[in-house]
């Protein structure tokens, strides 16, 4: 077999990005096709149905439950305030009346004879999309939302932290092998989309925070480091609903590991520019990654079209990242594919290539510091482009 | 030549088949075996994988499908898949490309996720969970009267939740019909949104007070009216004394495939290759256990840890049950194994120094890149580390859940009966558990079948005599869904090509202080051994496969091994790939706390049972 499936992270210095941008629930579409929008603008709104209240009203008026209905004083499709009074009992001979204050705002949904309980639905809560990213609507979806389309650079992080949130890219650091640390975060970073390189210290993400960053994007973080910043261990990764005040997308791994040299080239030469970022992610049945999206303008330089692998494959010349320890982190190209399953130092047998590795082996700890080493297929990715 | 797949299924002739394809689509990987009849035998002759595409940019789990059956065919020298994608048939007994029957269980999309309600959580609602889990569903939120939830809380989780199906019970036959109502009262609001299909109108079941289905069903009402789709069924806790599962979970497997499955992407082409429904991948496996324990009339317990979950099966005294421990596995879940157990529990288990800071980093890369396997003897050691643990946890959760029917015992008054809430016993005992079965890539992968036996024995510490089993490939769900078509061809493969038979555990129950007299054993037959342990000690004597031994053990007044403390026991036995592992250890297993005697006696055990060289 030449060539092997494996998924990989996108980093693409050109590509048509589209969002699709939809309500949960029917609404308003406030834009047509061809609409040009900024990511900031609203493009469709709704109000969502306010919270149910269950009200036992049989046990809080101490009356059978078939008795509920002959009692309420108000019926479906009342507006009531909280506090307002709902039911009275008859009492007796017109003495000792129990009257029911609503304990809630709402409207009357249901009143059932079999439980007597009354469902009281709360004020609608009004519900937005905004376009996320600059570009042009491509297509409405009639009641729901619309799909925004832009040319733009889009990278895939690893993992993310937070949610969406748009603002004006800065590079903090010199190089992506540089770690980014609370020195590195100023005061005019406020509301900005920072770029780091290698590892973020928890100093750093404080540090950022407290100057109203609006993202950080950056090569690793430690495990310990996460922690802190969360306040607990991230126990599986379904991320994205966090609110620590601040969105972290990580492009590479755990750990003190250095930002791929092309996606921070590419950030770089964006620097200024709005980026929207997302943090949201989960790894398991439908993965998602966390990604940073900047819309390209006319004048922006058009990269250099190099000849693109086959998306998806595997072959030799491809460009991979080393996923596992004892190379973790590491870029190299494939200059092997041995069909025949090899032997692995932890004794398993696995299918295997050949890598040449971009730094030396060393670096992680390989005492002969080889440049070319043999791994299993499963501990690699493919850098797309 | 072939023929591509008939659209109609036409009744299967068992006698003309030879060539049986078989797949199982996980949320990862889609694995594929071939069968095959050689001789007179049914054989697994060939296995090959692919990376499951039920996402996208795929979005049709066909072509994972397609992918993984075109590399049996290259490994097998027969073309099974046709130049459309779709699987070839044999037309005739000479037809040199084709199989004759297509089968495949799923677990793909995450499985079968569903939320259970029932009036009271220790009840109908643990009844109802029993159900689904039975059923191979992945149990997200158990709704229950007396959750210590507000009702609005149960409302926004159900929402948040986006199962995919409902299961509501609640109330014995002829009793209580108000709090069932309410129960379902609470859900149809919630309106909660299916994960497939923006049409999709959300299964619900109920198998409760059949005299409250009325009014049920004027809640969720009929087809296309409220966006429900209601089924009733019998009642699943008719009396409080007795459990009648079976409506419900057949129920279930019917909505799974009528409804989630045709949803899923891709799933409407898989149904229609399949000559057989397909299964969700956990009850597959539960069916094939059932069959083994019944046939054999053993107590049997199943393990498979997979990336994001731990399933845990037992048939003890003929009563099956399975528990899935959502977030206890070796990809996905690794960094919650760790959080929940402890790092220092972890660590425990390996017999070198290793940096805990570096590890938690290795933990996390492991959770974000899921699909990495270990490269090194040292990523090994604690990957199989981290295994003991989720074992152990999981496996702690299935005895806390497999329970004679709690809010039973004898009649009383319905005061006892609440006053005793959580009291069921756990039917699943240690001592006398016969058949021990490891599945799933840590176990079944492992290097060195000791390596399996030796991770089998320290996180479910069985005593007495208990035989450890290995499913070679990870081919269980495919047996189960087989023996749904052809019972004999299933077992036959079971038992030559799926069952590798480790050994035996030889484990005394009981406590003692390092060095005091455990027990003493003789092996004779076909390999003669003798010795005697001491607490803390280990040893090993390689009993082959086919080896036939009769094994005595004398036990110290204390330790148990069966018969009794102090008392001996004898037990003619056949060995395994392994052989037969005595343990001193005691139970419950202790480690000494001192990290440098931690690390040496671990080391010893390792050695001891052929880990370590």
């Amino acid at each position: 077999m030449a060539k092997a499936y494996t998924p990989g992270l996108k980093v693409s210095a050109q590509t048509t990005f589209r969002a699709r941008r939809q309500l949960p629930v029917s609404g308003e579409v406030l834009v047509a096709v061809g609409a040009r929008v900024q990511a900031r603008d609203v493009i469709a709104r709704t109000f969502i149905e306010g919270d149910v209240t269950p009200v036992p009203l049989a046990s809080l008026l101490s009356v059978p439950a078939s008795d509920v209905p002959s009692l309420l004083l108000v019926k479906k499709g009342d507006q009531v305030a909280t506090g307002d009074v709902i039911a009275r009992t008859k009492g007796i001979f017109g003495f000792g009346k129990k009257e029911l204050a609503s304990p809630a705002a709402g409207v009357v949904e249901s009143v059932s004879a079999t439980t007597g309980q009354m469902m009281l639905r709360g004020a609608p809560i009004p519900v937005e999309v905004k376009a996320y990213v600059d570009g042009t609507i491509v297509e409405v979806i009639p009641n729901e939302g619309a799909v925004v389309e832009a040319e733009a650079v889009f990278v895939q992080g690893i993992l993310g932290i937070g949610g969406e949130t748009v603002g004006p890219l800065r590079i903090a650091v010199s190089t992506p092998s540089a770690r980014l640390e609370a020195k590195d975060i100023r005061a005019d970073m406020k509301g900005a989309v920072v770029v780091g390189g290698a590892r973020i210290t928890a100093e750093a993400v404080r540090a950022a925070r407290e100057a109203g960053v609006a993202a950080i994007v950056s090569g690793g973080i430690d495990d310990a480091d996460l922690r802190d910043v969360l306040g607990y261990d991230l126990g599986v990764a379904i991320t994205g609903t966090e609110k620590i005040g601040i969105t972290i997308v990580m492009t590479e791994g755990f750990g003190d590991i250095a930002m791929a040299v092309r996606t921070f080239a590419i950030l770089k030469s964006y620097e200024g520019r709005e980026a929207s970022v997302n943090g949201a992610t989960q790894i398991r049945a439908g993965v998602m990654r966390p990604e940073i999206v900047i819309a390209r303008r006319a004048g922006d330089a058009v990269p250099a079209q190099g000849a693109r692998p086959e998306e998806g494959a595997l072959e030799i010349g491809t460009q991979v990242r080393l996923i596992r320890d004892p190379y973790f982190g590491i870029l190299g190209t494939v200059v092997a594919l041995p069909t025949e399953p090899a032997v692995l130092g932890s004794g398993s047998k696995a299918r295997v290539l050949e890598v040449e590795l971009e730094v030396d082996g060393a670096r992680a700890g390989d005492s002969n510091a080889v440049r070319r080493v043999t791994v299993p297929r499963a501990n690699i990715e493919l850098i797309e482009t | 030549m072939s023929a591509h797949v008939p659209a109609a299924k036409p009744a299967i002739d068992l006698s003309r088949l030879r060539y049986i394809l078989a797949t199982d689509c996980g949320s990862t990987t889609t694995k594929a075996i071939l069968i095959e009849k050689v001789g007179d035998s049914w054989r697994q002759t060939q296995r090959a994988e692919a990376p499951t595409t039920v996402e996208e940019p795929f979005a049709d789990v066909t072509i994972g499908v397609s992918n993984a059956l075109t590399e049996i065919g290259e490994l097998a020298g027969r073309r099974f898949i046709a130049d459309d994608g779709t699987i070839l048939r044999r037309r005739n007994a000479d037809d040199p490309e084709g199989c004759d029957i297509y089968i495949s269980t799923s677990s793909a999309g995450g499985g079968l996720q569903m939320v259970v309600a029932g009036v009271v959580a220790q009840m109908t609602a643990a009844s109802a969970k029993r159900a689904a889990l039975g059923a191979g569903a992945i149990v997200m939120d158990t709704i229950a009267s007396n959750d210590k939830r507000k009702p609005f809380e149960r409302i926004q989780r159900i929402r948040e939740l986006r199962p995919d199906m409902v299961l509501i019970s609640g109330g014995t036959d002829g009793g209580n019909v108000q709090q069932v109502v309410q129960i379902a009262e609470q859900i149809a609001p919630a309106k909660p949104r299916p994960r497939f299909g923006g049409e999709y109108e959300l299964p619900v079941i109920f198998a409760g007070n059949k005299e409250a289905a009325p009014q049920v069903e004027a809640i969720f009402g009929g087809k296309g009216e409220k966006g429900f789709d209601l089924s009733v069924v019998e009642n699943l806790r008719p009396t409080l004394e007795e459990e009648n599962l079976g409506p419900a979970r057949d129920r279930i497997h019917d909505v799974f495939l009528e409804h989630v499955m045709a949803h899923a992407p891709g799933y409407d082409r898989l149904i229609a290759w399949s000559d057989a429904a397909i299964m969700p991948t956990p009850g597959a496996v539960g069916d094939i256990l059932q069959r083994i324990a019944e046939r054999d009339r053993l107590n049997a317990v199943c393990v498979d840890i997979g990336g994001a979950t731990t399933d845990v099966f037992s048939v003890f005294g003929g009563t099956f049950n399975r528990t899935v421990s959502a977030n206890l596995g070796m990809s996905y879940s690794i960094s919650n194994v760790c959080a929940e157990a402890g790092m220092q529990n972890v660590l425990r288990w390996v017999h070198v120094a290793m940096d805990e800071r570096e590890l938690r980093n290795r933990v996390k890369n492991k959770m974000i890149r899921p699909t990495t396997i270990p490269q090194t003897a040292e990523a090994l050691v604690f990957e199989q580390a981290v295994a003991r643990e989720a074992l152990r946890l999981a496996y702690a959760q299935h005895k806390e859940f497999a329970t004679t029917l709690k809010g039973v015992q004898q009649q009383r008054t319905v005061g006892d009966l609440f006053a005793q809430s959580g009291s069921g016993q756990s039917i699943v005992d240690d001592m006398r558990l016969d058949l021990l079965v490891a599945s799933g890539g840590v176990l079944s992968h492992a290097p060195k079948m000791e390596e399996t036996a030796a991770m089998l024995v320290d996180s479910f510490e069985p005593q007495g005599f208990t035989q450890l089993a290995k499913d070679s490939i990870f081919m269980m769900p495919h047996l189960g869904v087989l023996a749904s078509v052809h019972p004999e061809a299933a077992m036959e493969v079971f038992e030559r090509d799926c069952l590798v038979r480790l050994g035996w555990s030889i484990a005394a129950k009981g406590e003692g202080k390092f060095g005091k007299r455990c027990f003493a054993y003789r092996v004779s037959g076909a390999v003669t051994a003798s010795g005697e342990l001491t607490c803390g000690d280990v040893a090993l004597v390689r009993v082959g496969p086919e080896q036939e031994v009769e094994v005595v053990v004398e036990p110290a007044s204390g330790f148990d091994l069966g018969n009794g403390p102090g008392k001996s026991v004898t037990r003619r036995l056949k060995g395994g790939t392994v052989g037969l592992l005595f343990d001193a250890r005691g139970r419950p297993l202790a480690l000494p706390e001192n990290e440098a005697d931690r690390r040496a006696l671990v080391a010893r055990w390792a050695k001891a049972w052929g880990v370590l060289a």
